[in-house]
């Protein structure tokens, strides 16, 4: 099986996928992804967490504010966060996100993101499992 | 990039005539190799520009034009307002400003090399570089107004930096038409503690050598000679500039439906230049500016203080400061007519031909100076701009040599401590935070900075000056 979050190729930047059985597993997930990007998610512990609310007018552009939301919230509190609990209903998403302030000695840092964007950005079926996938600008 | 349905006008320039909604031509200034090497998605992007309201001449793309954001990166576009003519964030991106400044240092290559490292390392610690790196300056709401209004200047009143260092920055030092009122409350409070940051990813502080001079004439006037020490500084809006282009993409969906603008791709979305968006647009990219300005201004100071506490007999004094990504309001001559025109580059630089008034005294006989920055592991170049240019492609140049290998292929082929030992071998001194950034940055990712400033030299774009290679680099 191919794993729950990953990174795809774009040219100058790159993509980001969370799969799950729920779409509130996927975008989870595309979180990870995210984060991934930013240091070893295996360093990172929930020692802080970060409430998030967000909406939009579909759920793909959901998809997109809610990695905006966690970049933005993030960087205010110079954390990387590896932990996302949440739940979506109609388009309204609240969530708490876990991890702690950022340590280069700790952490295996990798590159900022400056936004998540419309790019490739897709949320849909694939046999049973719920995906969320969007280009990242770094 | 298929090149046989272009239509070529000499050696260094292709037109994709106008076709369907295109209201302009798409005009590619590269050699037939870069062009066939472009990704047919920059065919897409610079035809879905040249159908937005308003746009003038033609849509441009650069030598080293790859896929971007609405534009591609390497594109430019200029619109009228009184034609209905709009303002995009796809022409803008994320990082607003994202420049380059170059400080001459009055050392020469000899000079250094004994102190080289402890000079690097000395940068490396007092200018803050990767992921979540704070600056020492700690700000409050309202002296972020006060960043925004200001620039280079602001960071001039406070002490960083001396008074002649503004005339050598574009618009000197800070755009007066930045409104900080239109930048959001979250953008504001992501900045607080970002001023005076390098940030990741490509960006970068290099200390260089001039290793050849092309052109004796501009290079005098340059000051720069050969084995002249230069410091690079690569950076941008940071964290602001980043969320100022995500709120703006939602604001300019909505606007981009009330005017009934078709969009061909999401990230094109835009308003009429005299639209309240429209307007609330440009005053939050004018702030944007301000912010890149006043960061590279606060880090050339650090960078100062740490070459002057190494080396006390350096004296570092600016060169030029040129910016990426931004729309500005200039007067260009379209159609032997002169118009006010509201100029996107996107991922290209200004470069203006001798003789514009916005080109400080010095150099205004041979043209703006322009950085094109290509990797760690090869080299840079200064460039002038010429008045070929400045017609046909409202003074702009390429930025840069632009990715041939996408990260995640990068991260595969190579490891970052490797990276660095291979260029340690080369003489060549990495200072990073991040041995995964050095991966993702490595030489070999990039096209050949070489063939990308020839075809903007031979394209007439602008005018090559001198090559200079990397001694020493803090990788963001």
């Amino acid at each position: 099986m191919k794993p729950w979050y990953e990174t795809f190729e774009h040219g100058a930047d790159i993509g980001i996928r969370g799969k799950g059985r729920t779409l509130e597993e996927a975008f989870s997930n595309g979180a990870k992804a995210l984060f991934a990007l930013m240091a070893d998610l295996s360093t990172i512990e929930p020692q802080k967490e970060i409430q998030v609310e967000c909406t939009a007018p579909d759920r793909e552009t959901l998809f997109m504010v809610w990695l905006n939301q966690l970049i933005a919230l993030a960087d205010i509190e110079k954390m990387v966060l590896s932990e996302f609990n949440l739940t979506i209903r109609n388009n309204n998403l609240t969530a708490v996100a876990r991890g702690e302030s950022i340590d280069p000695q700790k952490h295996d840092l990798g590159v900022e993101v400056k936004g998540a964007t419309f790019t490739m950005l897709r949320v849909f079926r694939e046999a049973g499992y719920f995906v969320a996938q969007c280009v990242v600008d770094v | 990039m298929e090149i046989k349905s272009l239509k070529k006008i000499n050696d260094f320039l292709w037109e994709l005539p106008p076709l369907g909604e295109m209201r302009v031509p798409g005009l590619i200034f590269a050699s037939q190799k870069l062009v066939e090497e472009m990704d047919e998605k920059v065919r897409e992007q610079v035809t879905n520009v040249a159908c937005l309201p308003g746009i003038v001449h033609a849509s441009i793309a650069m030598p080293d034009a790859h896929w971007g954001y609405g534009f591609p990166i390497g594109g430019v576009a200029a619109f009228d307002p009184e034609e209905g003519g709009i303002i995009s964030a796809g022409g803008v991106g994320f990082d607003i400003s994202c420049g380059v400044r170059t400080l001459t240092t009055g050392l020469t290559k000899d000079e250094i090399m004994p102190s080289l490292e402890r000079l690097i390392a000395k940068i490396f610690q007092v200018v803050p570089a990767g992921v979540g790196s704070e600056g020492k300056i700690r700000l409050t709401p309202a002296q972020i107004d006060d960043v925004l209004a200001g620039g280079a200047k602001w960071a001039l009143d406070k002490g960083y930096g001396l008074p002649e260092d503004l005339g050598y920055i574009e618009e000197g030092g800070y755009v007066t038409w930045a409104d900080p009122k239109q930048v959001s409350d979250l953008a504001k409070k992501r900045q607080f503690r970002e001023v005076g940051t390098l940030g990741s990813g490509n960006h970068y502080l290099e200390i260089q050598h001039v290793f050849e001079i092309y052109d004796a004439e501009a290079a005098e006037a340059l000051g720069i000679k050969k084995d002249d020490i230069l410091i690079a500084i690569h950076c941008g809006s940071r964290a602001l500039g980043h969320q100022i282009g995500t709120d703006y993409l939602v604001t300019l969906a909505q606007a981009s439906k009330k005017y009934n603008i078709p969009i061909r791709e999401r990230e094109l979305v835009c308003a009429p230049i005299n639209s309240p968006e429209g307007k609330r647009y440009f005053g939050a990219v004018g702030a944007g500016i301000n912010c890149a300005l006043a960061n590279r201004q606060v880090i050339s100071h650090l960078t100062r203080e740490a070459v002057y506490e190494i080396i006390p007999q350096a004296k570092l004094e600016m060169l030029f400061d040129v910016s990426h990504n931004t729309c500005k309001v200039e007067e260009h001559v379209v159609d032997g007519k002169k118009r006010r025109l509201y100029v996107h580059r996107k991922g290209s630089t200004r470069a203006f031909g001798p003789g514009r008034p916005e080109i400080p005294p010095g150099f205004r006989s041979i043209g703006q100076p322009v950085f094109i920055g290509g990797t760690m592991g090869t080299c840079s170049f200064i460039l002038v701009g010429t008045e070929f240019g400045t017609e046909q492609a409202f003074g702009s140049a390429c930025h840069g040599a632009g990715r041939s290998m996408s990260r995640k292929r990068a991260t595969k082929t190579w490891r970052g401590d490797t990276v660095i030992k291979d260029l340690s071998a080369k003489g060549i001194i990495i200072r990073t935070r991040s041995y995964r950034g050095v991966a993702e940055e490595a030489p070999g990712a990039y096209k050949d900075v070489v063939e990308v400033v020839n075809a903007a030299h031979q394209a007439g774009l602008a005018k090559k000056v001198a090559m200079v290679k990397p001694l020493a680099c803090v990788k963001g």
